[in-house]
């Protein structure tokens, strides 16, 4: 991170500032979702970018998730460049064929003719108490489909950078924003940046075990790497930042200097993302490996409404802690 | 919800208690959202909230005209299906604030309470989500010849949901006894509903050959009887029908939309509240058809004010499910 950004967004401000710069930039950019537009939508992500770029370019839509992604595929392929808005990942199964049947495929259907330069904005997390239907973390779904890229950022920072990138790239790209992270504040310089897609980042660095964590759980990862220092373990807390492209040296990298690794990240640990990455380490650092990759990801259930219930269903600062402390022997 | 009548009483005494009950249950719905707006505010309900209070003649005239045993399908805005179908508050109460005495065992929460003993299927915080559920349920109806109708309550929202119109379709096809219960209250979230339905809604239900009606929502009376008519003839094998009841939202989408200013008057409000509220102009026709007074009507608001509080404090008093509830019932 340069070190002239003294200036603190929070997360929701760096989306909307890399929104409305790129709106700016490139007249062909376009938003549409529900309540985008006067509303800004329920998480106020967008106040302000209807008054600035009028409704022509953010335009509220019906709640019809499957037939406005559709509509952004084929306007991606003619000249547009939309920001499809799925309010709650949750909705992302609606918007399904559209993405995995027609978005991922028709670059490569074409023979590499037409191209959907679109974004699809969504979020993920939970223990906002908003029970199973509003509270999951489907990255994992479209990470597996080839021809979508899958953007997961856990700063303001890496927001607005990211955004801009995924924006401008030629392909479909799919940006998590971790609802609860909204108000996180961080610093972001004045200046214009982009971050590419595929470059891991090392959030903090550590010699013992290396904690690979994904957006919600970057914050929970660095929380539990300075419970670890407590206890003479340092932890070194990598963020891929995207799940597709994979910046696999870099993990690679980590985990044979620490020869220790674990995975965290908030989609549901069975066939998800943490397996993908364990596999990607272990394949890659095998013989420098002291212990088997360790993964942490949601407990195999619908998220529950009750709160002491969804409070076990995902990892914390402590649960983290615990199972590196027990990876590295220090039980 | 019809009961099996008293032979011995005249025809007017049993008019009068159903004219009654449904006074009684719209006041249980008011109260209810009264007492969960206040839980809200005070900090003491987690998630969102989602009020029906502007709405009850719509839950409760559907609701009249069905059978216990009937299914109904709900909303994120379900509290009032739940009572109108004879869910007891003190049960939903305690869904609300997650503990296990709830409906769901505090697993569902305000947006997902299903009750199998009152035929409720479950309300879904997917806008459409449920069509599909209500109409497998008057499918299996059908095959079963159980002679139950299904009722699925949705907000004009849903209107830009396909499946709703692959379903319709297949009900009428099928002959199926559902009906599909449009409550337009005129904004989805903080759009009017003009700015995302194009053409006539109601042609959406003839277009397929459903019986296609709409209502004043804010008449309880008008709201059964039209309810009545199609339920009866959805039971018959008939086929498939659907209701557009007008109504009003009082309050924001949620509890916490407050500041609304940017999407509708508050002078459009006031005059809802005033010339349209469905509990006051059917308490004013109680009164003058001397169905009633307003002593006795006083009477029940705090009957059930009362009954509504001692629910609360059921809930705030029950205990959260235990952590290892946490893994059951994943699979049956
Ligand atoms: C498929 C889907 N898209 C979006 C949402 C978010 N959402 C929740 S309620 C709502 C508005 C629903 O409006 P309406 O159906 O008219 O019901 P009302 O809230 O007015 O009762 C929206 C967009 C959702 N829950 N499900």
């Amino acid at each position: 991170m340069p070190e002239v950004a003294t200036r603190e967004l929070t997360f929701a401000q760096a989306v909307r500032e890399a929104l409305a710069e790129e709106m700016r930039r490139d007249s062909r950019v376009c938003i549409f979702g529900e309540d985008v537009a006067e509303a800004g939508t329920p998480f106020k992500v967008l106040s302000g970018l209807v008054e600035e770029f009028g409704a022509e370019r953010v335009m509220d839509t019906p709640i019809s998730e499957a037939g406005f992604t559709g509509m952004g595929v084929g306007a991606a392929m003619t000249g547009l460049r939309p920001v499809v808005d799925i309010m709650f990942g949750d909705f992302l199964t609606l918007t399904m064929d559209q993405m995995v049947n027609q978005a991922a495929k028709v670059h490569y259907m074409s023979g590499g003719t037409w191209k959907v330069p679109m974004v699809l904005r969504t979020t993920l997390g939970a223990t906002r108490r908003s029970a199973a239907q509003h509270s999951q973390s489907l990255h994992a779904w479209l990470s597996h489909v080839p021809g979508l890229k899958v953007v997961m950022p856990s700063t303001p920072y890496d927001a607005k950078g990211l955004l801009k990138t995924a924006i401008r790239d030629e392909n479909p790209v799919v940006f998590f924003e971790d609802k609860m992270m909204y108000k996180l504040q961080g610093p972001v310089p004045e200046e214009e940046y982009t971050i590419p897609l595929g470059v891991a980042d090392v959030k903090r660095e550590g010699e013992d075990i290396t904690i690979v964590a994904t957006s919600s759980m970057v914050q929970v990862a660095l929380g539990a790497a300075e419970l670890l220092e407590k206890i003479g373990v340092s932890a070194e807390v990598i963020d891929p930042r995207t799940t597709w492209p994979l910046d696999e040296r870099t993990l690679i990298e980590s985990a044979k200097k620490t020869s220790r690794a674990m995975v965290v990240d908030e989609g549901y640990g069975r066939y998800g993302v943490t397996g993908e990455i364990a596999a990607v380490i272990a394949e890659g650092a095998f013989f420098s490996l002291e212990a088997p990759v360790k993964r942490m990801g949601a407990m195999h259930v619908p998220i529950p409404f009750s709160p002491p219930l969804e409070d076990v269903t995902v990892p914390t600062e402590q649960t983290v802690f615990e199972a590196a402390r027990a990876l590295c022997g220090k039980a | 919800m019809t009961i099996a009548t008293d032979q011995s009483k005249t025809k007017a005494e049993v008019k009068t208690e159903q004219w009654m009950r449904m006074y009684r249950r719209m006041v249980m719905i008011r109260e209810f959202e009264q007492q969960v707006n206040e839980l809200y505010t005070r900090a003491l309900m987690p998630g969102l909230a989602h009020l029906y209070i502007g709405e009850e003649a719509v839950a409760v005239g559907i609701c009249e005209a069905l059978r216990r045993d009937d299914y109904i399908t709900s909303t994120h805005r379900g509290h009032g299906h739940c009572v109108a179908k004879g869910a007891s508050p003190d049960r939903m109460f305690a869904e609300l604030l997650g503990k296990e005495a709830g409906y769901c065992r505090g697993k569902g929460g305000s947006m997902h309470i299903a009750d199998p003993a009152t035929g409720n299927l479950g309300a879904n915080a997917i806008v459409g989500g449920s069509a599909g559920i209500a109409t497998g349920a008057a499918l299996s109806s059908k095959r079963l010849g159980t002679g139950k109708v299904a009722v699925c309550f949705f907000g004009e929202g849903a209107l830009g949901q396909g499946v709703l119109y692959e379903v319709m379709n297949l009900a009428a096809l099928w002959r199926l006894p559902v009906i599909y219960v449009c409550e337009n209250n005129l904004y989805t979230e903080y759009t009017h509903y003009s700015e995302t339905t194009a053409g006539d809604i109601l042609a959406r239900g003839t277009a397929f050959g459903v019986q296609a009606e709409s209502v004043d929502g804010q008449d309880v009376r008008a709201v059964y009887a039209t309810a009545h008519r199609l339920v009866e003839r959805a039971r018959k094998g008939e086929g498939p029908a659907f209701l557009v009841c007008e109504t009003y939202r009082y309050t924001g989408h949620h509890v916490g939309d407050i500041n609304r200013e940017y999407y509708r008057s508050k002078q459009e409000e006031q005059e809802w509240k005033t010339k349209r509220d469905p509990i006051k102009n059917f308490s004013q026709w109680l009164v003058e058809q001397k169905f009633s007074d307003q002593g006795k009507l006083k009477q029940i608001q705090e009957e059930v004010r009362a009954e509504m509080k001692a629910a609360v404090e059921f809930a705030i008093a029950a205990p959260y499910p235990a952590v290892d509830q946490v893994d059951q019932d994943v699979y049956a």
